[in-house]
């Protein structure tokens, strides 16, 4: 009799998953959003990830006039730099503050006078530091091209000796610092809890929203069986969709090499998925509209991806932001398939994301539940 | 016969759907038009072409003496028409008060203060709603909101009155002090022509002059007793029927009702004291009946009388909140999943899964239901076959109409072979001979298959059918018994009467029926010179209508209210220490095979670095390995053995350095600092060991950064993050604020009020530009203290820029929603559409520039570009109004071309 039960409760949810399923596949609204988010926003997010520098706007107040001085500025072009725009002192102050010049390098008189009689010489750089993402790096790569155009144009006359002691540096995992290898595989990272919460709450209020809610409800199923055949198929969708991101555009076409094991990286965002579709349904029964639920995926999501560790590193984040980030289900699925995916990690090595992940699924799952028991009470 | 509007030749389409085909008609002035006919057929169009609420299309329609194509004849008329669009005050505000919605309509018809005082006093009184004034529109009974809803329009004495099924779900004794009302209206403005649409045929008896509609086409013209004389019938539903075109009556016959067999008293529900209370409200109080096994029962009573909760209640939906019911003897409980096979329910509105098809709904229902699986194929093709729906099985219901869809959930109701089917309002919206052939299939059911059916309805003839019904009203059971002995009991000529008899004993007591004696007419009545003329071009009041309503209901919903509130501060919360790029305290080990005083000081020198936090020295090459994977070292050292000996004697030597490059940017800023923390080193040495010569270079670079010495992320971040969110936010909500209009119908109020485009666009905009102001002033605070960015240029000047943008962000809202029509496209739209520019385009990363092409362009005149490089000039480079001018006048510019853009897109008649 109790395994009668059991099987029954499993047939529904099993059906009642199927239902969503087609339900699904006819709302060309949500099936757009699910072949954009893992296709193209995938891609865009590979490509267009700039390189820390990018066409820079530099501009040089030359009052030397030499040939060293044009070596100098020659040595600036594309793509690291715009065309340096040749510009007079007085205009330097206006350009900088009209935030026209993130660089402008002024090279004194007699620059080259002074060099090569050995005495001290300076240039000066002045830097728009509002322009956080150029200012830091960009302003290493002057000073390398300043200092190897100089080196190179005394080569001529002295020889230079090197330096004694050389570092070696060497990224691991991702040797050439290749941009598209985090920004696609992070993509997807966060679109899985995106597209998990908007589908799960959408199936939810769309049932309200036609009263199909209702129907089921007379019928010999459960709340329960109704929220976990949500979770599962559209856990199973973006399950399949993530897949397939994964294989066909980050490692096919956009030819990021991933080392970590897949189905290890799957099995944790299947846990991922439990605890966001579980939020969506949440999030499904605050709201009492597909309008209020787009306000609050604004306010939800934002908070989500930006603070997870998946466009910032956590620890430059202060401490109280990481301890309240540590209940977010995102800030586990990250960590573990940053680790995972770059770092070839193994279980041995992200068990305990999997365990903070199954202990924040379940709490929001129960919770959801309890929420849905009592909303879908108002509902019919 | 004067007429007041004329229509030749008018077609209407909504895409593919035909809603009137070339219509000709004269309406007759000074009378009581009816315009009769089931839903869909047409009425509400022909109605909004007549108001001018919709555009017309092709042919004429001429209202009052003029051509309403033309917007300058439009103008005139309007404060001569007033309009109830269909729905229960689907023009009205839910979340105003009574007072609030008068209030709303007598300023965009520009009365004065003490005449709106004393036209809402006289409407109020003389309908009843005088005590009603604070309670919000939201939670009127329904024919208290037709009757707000007739206040509304009244308010600015019309010659031409349109109502829209006026009186649809609303009980009979407030349907009947309805049309009393509207008689004494006509008493006192005799000149006045009232046209009316509505389903319940019985009503247009009493009117002047009818028109009966059916499928987009007048089937017929006249008087009512002309009709009845025509068609030689005893009743207009019965005049309809015969009108209609042989094709729709075929396979119709009257339907007959056999007598319920007396045998058996087996009783299949019984409810007693069954009561449920919301909160402090009683929807249902102690109902109780019986209903025998194969008896068809009545539950009739207007909307929101407590039928559906009863019902609910009965299918164990809701749980009681006192009094008991069981369903073939068995208590009913919630839980109880056995007995739920037995029920077969059909809810009021339509609620299949538009999404399966008409054979995958039946299949679904069955299964869920545990029909046994071999049995399914054989049931679904029972059902489909008994309910004619051989030809749709593979379509998808909602393309399907109203008649089959009704077919439809019968059939789902009934694929389990339930013994008792709960019917909710199952008849609404479905023409009389397609009502009539679903009747004969519960008749069918009930006497052949001995289903017990409980159905609730608001239409009398249906009730009339039922062996057994129940009148309920507000909660309450009037009475149970057959119809005829509950008309015999009144002696009443029809049951509407005994209903009617039945209310008045029943609310005699409650006030929100009494109607005072007060007349309606009010022959003092001064009527402004400003009404009969043309409407002022542009006023001041109308704007204001408009916006301290809106202020009204964003106050009055608490999602929209916080995010238009402290939505941009809880982001800025989020993104100001989310996108920090600033690297600290990164985790580092040394692996040093060394151990030399030379390796140690080398250790030592990072150690004493703020950017890094040194952890337990590495073991050997597997450590280090486990640890980078692990994510715990972002970085590790190498120093290999002989390093010390190496230094001293100058030979060339490698330190090797791991940087975890699985966040890039992260990697390059720590081998930034790595190599300067190198050469740092190299240089002490170099002093201490007295070759300083040899390292120096020939030349310095002396890097000033300005404005932000420290290069840190905030003060760069938080000026740029300002605009970004005064941009997307208060675009988003302006956007909603507009289009929930459109989604709601409310809008109708821009298209048949004298209110202009340019004073609903601003009178939507303005509290939006004073929320985006409010977000300014917190956020700038938060910069300020939490942040810890100064303001180091003039704070005036920021705050003027502030105001300017917001006109033009809030103006890009406004101009998403002219081009959307659900707030969920409007909320995706607006983010979309606002921060792609901003980001890509706007200087926030790359500046302007160093853009190209099509981007430069839209870089140079996207407003975001110049508040970006205003709030950094007033932010970190001590700037004032003068020196950024360059930056004002082209963001000022942008103002009046997107609300000019916004007001051009804007369309004052629907399409």
């Amino acid at each position: 009799m109790a395994s009668n039960r059991m099987s029954r409760k499993l047939i529904n949810i099993y059906r009642l998953g199927i239902k969503e399923l087609w339900s699904l596949w006819r709302d060309p609204v949500m099936m757009v959003l699910i072949v954009f988010t893992f296709t193209f926003s995938v891609y865009t997010a590979g490509t267009s990830m700039p390189d820390t520098l990018n066409k820079a706007p530099i501009a040089i107040v030359d009052e030397d006039d030499s040939p060293l001085s044009q070596r100098i500025i020659s040595a600036f072009y594309l793509p690291y730099f715009m065309p340096p725009q040749m510009i007079s002192l007085q205009e330097m102050d206006s350009g900088m503050d009209a935030g026209l010049y993130t660089f402008v390098l002024n090279i004194p008189p007699n620059l080259q006078r002074d060099v090569l009689a050995g005495r001290d010489a300076e240039i000066q750089l002045n830097v728009d530091a509002t322009r956080m993402s150029q200012a830091f790096t960009g302003s290493g790569y002057v000073q390398q091209i300043i200092q190897s155009e100089v080196s190179e144009f005394l080569q001529r006359y002295r020889s230079n000796t090197e330096l004694p002691v050389n570092l070696a540096v060497r990224a691991r995992f991702n040797p050439a610092l290749d941009q598209s290898w985090f920004g696609s595989l992070m993509q997807i990272i966060n679109q899985i809890t995106m597209v998990a919460i908007i589908l799960t709450g959408a199936a939810l209020i769309r049932e309200r929203e036609h009263g199909t809610i209702e129907h089921l409800l007379v019928m010999p199923v459960t709340p329960a069986e109704i929220m976990v055949a949500k979770v599962w198929s559209m856990g199973l969708v973006v399950l399949i969709a993530a897949a397939l991101s994964l294989n066909g555009m980050v490692r096919g076409i956009l030819n990021v090499p991933v080392e970590g094991s897949l189905p290890l990286f799957f099995a944790g965002a299947a846990l991922h998925l439990f605890a966001t579709t579980s939020m969506g349904i949440f999030m499904a029964t605050l709201a009492r509209s597909m309008p209020q639920f787009g306000l609050l995926m604004v306010l939800v999501m934002m908070p989500l991806q930006m603070l997870s560790g998946a466009t910032t590193p956590r620890e430059s984040m202060p401490e109280f932001v990481q301890n309240i980030m540590l209940i977010a289900p995102t800030t586990h699925f990250v960590e573990m398939g940053q680790a995972i995916l770059y770092r070839s990690a193994g279980f041995d090595v992200v068990w305990p994301q999997f365990l903070a992940l199954a202990i924040i699924g379940s709490v929001l799952f129960i919770y959801s539940l309890e929420r849905f028991r009592k909303a879908i009470m108002q509902m019919a | 016969m004067d007429s007041v509007a004329r229509l030749q030749q008018v077609s209407l389409q909504y895409g593919k759907t035909c809603a009137l085909d070339s219509v000709s008609l004269d309406i007759p002035a000074g009378c009581m038009v009816g315009l009769l006919g089931p839903d869909g057929v047409g009425k509400s169009s022909l109605l909004a072409l007549l108001s001018g609420a919709r555009m017309v299309q092709d042919g004429t329609v001429e209202v009052l003496g003029g051509d309403m194509a033309s917007r300058h004849h439009r103008n005139r008329v309007c404060p001569n028409i007033a309009y109830m669009p269909q729905g229960l005050g689907k023009n009205l505000y839910p979340s105003l008060s009574v007072e609030e919605n008068l209030q709303f309509f007598a300023r965009l018809f520009g009365h004065s203060r003490g005449e709106r005082r004393r036209r809402i006093d006289h409407l109020t009184r003389s309908t009843g709603l005088y005590p009603f004034l604070s309670r919000p529109a939201g939670k009127l009974s329904g024919g208290m909101k037709q009757k707000l809803g007739l206040c509304c329009a009244l308010i600015h004495d019309p010659d031409l009155l349109i109502l829209d099924e006026p009186t649809t779900g609303v009980d009979p004794l407030a349907r009947a002090q309805f049309w009393d009302l509207i008689r004494d209206i006509r008493r006192s403005r005799p000149g006045m022509s009232v046209v009316v649409a509505t389903a319940y045929m019985d009503e247009a008896q009493g009117f002047d002059w009818l028109v009966v509609m059916d499928d987009g086409h007048v089937l017929d013209t006249g008087t009512p007793a002309e009709l009845l004389n025509r068609t030689h019938s005893d009743s207009l539903e019965a005049a309809f029927i015969a009108l209609l075109p042989d094709d729709k009556k075929e396979g119709y016959a009257p339907v007959e009702i056999p007598p319920l067999p007396e045998d058996g008293h087996d009783i299949a529900i019984e409810a007693k004291d069954l009561t449920m209370r919301f909160g402090d409200f009683t929807a249902v109080d102690h109902v109780s009946f019986r209903i025998r096994r194969g008896e068809i029962f009545g539950f009739l009573g207007s909307n929101g009388c407590g039928k559906s909760t009863t019902m609910k209640m009965l299918t164990g939906l809701l749980p009681a909140s006192e009094g008991e019911a069981w369903l073939f003897g068995n208590e009913v409980d919630p839980h109880d999943l056995a007995t739920r096979r037995r029920v077969g329910y059909m809810s009021q509105s339509f609620s299949l899964y538009g999404e399966l098809t008409v054979e995958q709904n039946l299949v679904l229902h069955a299964r869920l239901f545990h029909v046994p699986e071999d049995d399914v194929a054989q049931r679904v093709e029972e059902m489909i076959s008994r309910f004619d729906l051989q030809d749709v099985r593979g379509f998808l219901p909602e393309k399907l109409p109203m008649g089959i869809r009704q077919r439809l959930s019968l059939a789902v109701a009934m694929v389990h072979k339930p013994e008792l089917l709960i019917l909710d309002e199952p008849t609404s919206g479905v023409d009389p001979v397609a009502r009539d052939n679903f009747w004969r299939l519960l008749i069918e059911l009930s006497r052949r298959d001995q289903v017990t059916i409980f159905i609730s309805t608001h239409f009398m003839n249906e009730a009339l059918r039922c062996d057994r019904m129940s009148m309920m009203h507000a909660g309450v059971v009037l009475d149970s018994d057959q119809p005829q002995n509950l008309i015999a009991k009144r002696n009443a000529a029809t049951l509407e009467e005994a209903f009617i008899s039945y209310l008045i004993e029943a609310t005699a007591d409650s006030s929100d029926a009494t109607v005072s004696e007060e007349n309606i007419s009010d022959p003092d009545s001064e009527t402004p010179a400003s009404q009969k003329q043309r409407p002022p071009r542009f006023s001041l009041q109308r704007l204001w209508s408009y916006l301290w309503r809106e202020t009204l209901e964003l106050q009055r919903d608490p999602v929209r209210a916080t995010l238009a509130l402290i939505g941009s501060l809880i982001l800025m919360l989020v993104i100001g220490y989310g996108m920090t790029m600033d690297v600290d305290d990164l985790p580092y080990a040394v692996l040093d095979y060394d151990q030399s005083t030379i390796s140690q000081n080398y250790s030592l020198n990072l150690s004493g670095s703020q950017y890094f936090i040194e952890r337990d020295p590495i073991h050997d090459y597997a450590d280090l390995d486990r640890r980078m994977r692990s994510g715990e070292l972002a970085l590790a050292i190498e120093i290999p053995p002989g390093f010390g000996r190496s230094v001293l004697r100058g030979d060339n030597v490698d330190i090797g350095v791991w940087v975890d490059g699985a966040m890039p940017s992260r990697a390059e800023t720590v081998k930034g600092y790595i190599s300067g923390m190198h050469t740092l080193w190299l240089q002490q040495r170099a002093t201490e060991s007295g070759y300083s010569g040899m390292l120096s270079s020939a030349v310095d670079v002396e890097t000033r950064y300005r404005y932000n010495p420290d290069v840190k992320s905030l003060p760069a971040m938080v000026p740029a993050v300002i605009p970004l969110l005064l941009l997307m936010m208060p675009a988003m909500l302006t956007a909603l604020a507009v289009v929930r209009e459109k989604e709601l119908g409310s809008i109708i109020n821009l298209y048949v009020t004298p209110v202009t485009r340019t004073e609903f666009i601003l009178g939507k905009q303005l509290p939006y530009v004073g929320f985006a102001m409010i977000n300014f002033f917190l956020m700038s605070l938060m910069a300020v203290t939490l942040f810890d960015v100064p303001v180091t240029g003039s704070y005036p000047a920021l705050t003027f820029a502030a105001l300017i943008y917001s006109f033009a962000t809030t103006g890009l809202g406004l101009l998403v929603s002219a081009l959307t029509r659900s707030q969920i496209a409007a909320i995706f739209f607006a983010m979309v559409g606002t921060l792609i520019p901003a980001v890509q385009f706007s200087g926030l990363t790359d500046p302007v520039s160093s853009l190209e092409g099509g981007a430069r362009t839209i870089g140079e005149i996207y407003p975001a570009t110049h508040m970006v490089t205003i709030a950094r000039g007033i932010f970190s480079k001590a700037l004032n109004l003068q020196d950024l001018a360059g930056s004002f006048w082209p963001m000022a510019a942008s103002v009046p071309v997107i609300i000019g853009i916004a007001i051009a897109l804007l369309k004052k008649q629907e399409h």
